[in-house]
């Protein structure tokens, strides 16, 4: 008798992944992170449910441990999830200040290989800021640049800091951008460089990115100089459409963007990796002050997730998604206490649930 | 007061002669040897004072004619010594000549050079040969002029020689380029020393450091930690620290809580672009070099503007304001106070506004308005200037 139940726990197993596949349901990693981090996951898994997004989640923790030979690294069960699901949506992560490893970003980042951020930035409609016309899109590198953590104390009181650009991974973010931007419909792909200052660097980024462009003749391709960008940034973003950069400049310019369309609280943000893993993520803070209080703003995280659906193809229920996240804004009556309202996260979720759920 | 009289600034009248001041040579000198490193070189000819002029590339031209028109206008005691320093055809010599007469100076007021790709790297050979190691730059929101952000007022101070701009590059193994950034505690110590100082002499209350310390730990943390000692030594004044992409992320939203900003070299070009745009863009903030001997005038943002060289549409004000900050410099404080307050006059007439401000006014016409608003104070006797 023992035997059959177990022949009916593993038939019921199998049945389950068949009729999943049937379904096209995929599983995707979620790691709910720190201090606001859980509420806004399960906001998001609520709307996701509401839409009837064929999503399965798979919660796993990504703590620090300390493996075999010393090294810090994520557990075991967490790395062998991303592997095999390939996409993950992260919500924000603390990094304790003298726990003795580096932080997690930058050990995921380091274990996955992720080495494309890209971030667009829209203008949320209902959420004002003084740009109202901004449509742009960062896509910056981001394993090595000036952030390859190399630094020597040559001389008491003399600090050389050194920045590493190679050919390999310039010419691979440059393919990323220029694919990216045939995906998506975009028209132009800018270079931001300070090729004139850093011409051995810079130029060699420059030169990847003026290869890369020869095979994507139907993308406009230009360049400009960091400074000139951020002068016209600032002036009118109208004019960009994507951006592709070196670490340091990518990071700079990547917030500066998010600040013109009204700050990390509703910014996504994607990381891929080598071997078709991406990690979508919000950017934000763990806001630890209101933690549990159900006040936290889940949009930079739900916008993160639509970002995710379109990047696996689903872009019906991406769209219908983000068309309720924005109604629910423009419409001004629920939101949150950062963007200007008096709602809780439970209430302002309910409300996109209930938009999304109108729709069909 | 005395160098003021003795060259008598009377508008319409003529210039003096060179001779007169022979004259008065004696009082020359004890004021040269007041005059001491810290301050500019007396003028040494009839009170006249002789700056370099350096045309460079695109706009730099014409906008410094209309400053050499303006101030024969106005018959400011300037003569300007033109050096040719540009794009096209410099040889070796010719920067040696810019940098001695310069040199002889002490001061000059200069356009945009483009880099020309096809030489050895020399980024602005002037800082390093004359140690220019303070870049300052004053952006406030100027009336008249459409912007998203107002009331803006805030003074950016960058450290010029080091940093990220070492021009320290090579590539060891092919495929792989290093570039050193380099950060050392004397020149930190004085960029900071700087900040603060000028800080309290404008009756400034706050610091800000802007850093990337918690990824460049070493290099950042050496400046932040300069920053910090000499903020000890001036309890009347706030320090702050902030990362600089938080920096560029509070510009663009809440520009008004900054006050005074120190920071190293790259950051200090991205946060003064990202600043002269929120106030209206690259036509209109002047930026000033300082060394402990030498100060050099241009416009903030380092654009050579050649999309729009002699079509007689680009913004003087930028350029006029530097001449009008060299002028403070030179200590001729009246003629700048008069100069500048006609260019912000018509500024604020918008009819006359240029294109990058979304108006049709051309150089030629701000140029001439600003005659005309100069004349229309009437003519001065020595005392008023």
């Amino acid at each position: 008798f023992g035997g059959k139940t177990w022949y009916i726990k593993v038939s019921f197993t199998c049945l389950k992944s068949k009729y999943l596949e049937e379904l096209n349901i995929q599983t995707v990693t979620l790691i709910p992170g720190d201090g606001i981090g859980p509420e806004i996951s399960t906001a998001v898994m609520k709307i996701f449910e509401a839409a009837k997004a064929p999503i399965q989640w798979e919660e796993r923790n990504v703590t620090a441990i300390k493996g075999p030979g010393g090294r810090w690294m994520i557990p075991p069960e967490a790395k062998e999830s991303m592997n095999k699901n390939k996409i993950g949506l992260k919500g924000p992560l603390k990094t304790p200040i003298a726990a003795g490893h580096p932080s997690m970003n930058l050990l995921l980042r380091k274990t996955f290989d992720l080495y494309a951020n890209v971030r667009p930035c829209v203008s949320i409609e209902g959420f004002k800021t003084p740009y109202t016309d901004v449509d742009l899109v960062t896509i910056r590198e981001n394993t090595e640049g000036e952030y390859s953590g190399i630094e020597h104390l040559i001389v008491d009181g003399v600090v050389q800091s050194i920045k590493l650009i190679t050919e390999e991974a310039s010419r691979r973010i440059a393919e990323y951008a220029f694919e990216y931007a045939r995906n998506n419909q975009r028209t132009s792909v800018t270079a931001v460089h300070k090729a004139n200052i850093m011409r051995m660097s810079d130029g060699l980024f420059l030169r990847k990115c003026r290869e890369v462009a020869e095979n994507y003749k139907d993308v406009k391709f230009t360049e400009m100089y960091l400074d000139t960008v951020c002068l016209n940034m600032v002036q009118d973003p109208s004019h960009f459409d994507v951006l592709v950069m070196p670490n340091l400049y990518g990071d700079i310019l990547s917030d500066l963007c998010a600040g013109l369309i009204g700050g990390l609280g509703v910014t996504p943000s994607g990381n891929i990796g080598a071997n078709g893993v991406a990690i979508f993520e919000s950017v934000h803070g763990t806001a630890p002050d209101i933690a549990g209080k159900d006040l936290a703003n889940p949009t930079a995280l739900l916008l993160s997730a639509v970002m995710m659906l379109r990047h696996m193809g689903l872009h019906g229920h991406a769209k219908k998604i983000e068309t309720a996240c924005f109604d629910t804004i423009r419409d001004e009556k629920v939101l949150t206490k950062d963007l200007g309202g008096n709602a809780k996260c439970s209430e302002f979720t309910a409300d996109i649930c209930r938009r999304v759920q109108d729709m069909d | 007061m005395s160098i003021a009289a003795r060259s008598a600034p009377v508008l319409f009248s003529t210039r003096l002669q060179p001779w007169t001041g022979l004259k008065s040579s004696a009082n020359n000198v004890s004021l040269r040897f007041k005059y001491q490193s810290t301050n500019p070189p007396p003028a040494k000819y009839g009170g006249r004072h002789t700056v370099t002029l350096i045309p460079g590339d695109g706009i730099g031209p014409e906008l410094l004619n209309h400053v050499r028109e303006l101030f024969r206008f106005c018959c400011v005691p300037v003569d300007f010594e033109v050096v040719r320093v540009d794009s096209s055809a410099s040889s070796e010599d010719d920067i040696n000549n810019a940098v001695t007469a310069i040199k002889r100076n002490g001061v000059a007021l200069k356009g945009n050079i483009e880099t020309n790709h096809n030489l050895p790297p020399s980024h602005n050979p002037g800082t390093i040969c004359f140690d220019l190691y303070a870049n300052v730059m004053h952006c406030q929101s100027l009336p008249g002029v459409p912007t998203r952000h107002k009331d803006i007022d805030v003074i950016i101070i960058r450290e010029n020689t080091e940093g990220e701009y070492s021009s320290l590059e090579h590539e060891n193994v092919p495929g792989v380029v290093e570039s050193l950034k380099i950060i050392t505690r004397v020149n930190s110590l004085r960029i900071a020393e700087y900040a603060f100082n000028l800080a309290r002499e404008k009756g400034r209350r706050k610091v800000t450091a802007v850093h990337k310390a918690n990824i460049m730990k070493l290099g950042d943390g050496l400046f932040l930690q300069c920053c910090k000692e000499v903020a000890a030594g001036y309890p009347d004044i706030t320090f702050d620290k902030m990362i600089v992409d938080n920096t560029t992320m509070q510009l663009v939203s809440k520009p008004q809580q900054f006050d005074v900003m120190v920071m190293p070299n790259l950051y200090g070009n991205v946060v003064s672009n990202v600043c002269a745009g929120l106030v209206g863009g690259p036509g209109l903030v002047p930026g000033v070099n300082y060394g402990k001997d030498y100060a050099v005038f241009e416009t903030a943002t380092r654009n050579t503007g050649k999309n729009i060289a002699n079509k007689n549409i680009a913004n003087p004000t930028a350029t006029l304001l530097a001449s009008c900050l060299m002028l403070d410099h030179l200590k001729l404080r009246a003629y700048a106070k008069m100069i500048r307050k006609a260019v912000l006059k018509t500024l604020s007439e918008t009819q006359l506004q240029t294109a990058d401000l979304g108006g049709q006014g051309t150089t030629s016409e701000v140029a001439h308005s600003i005659m005309q608003e100069i004349q229309r104070g009437g003519p001065r006797t020595s005392e008023q200037i």
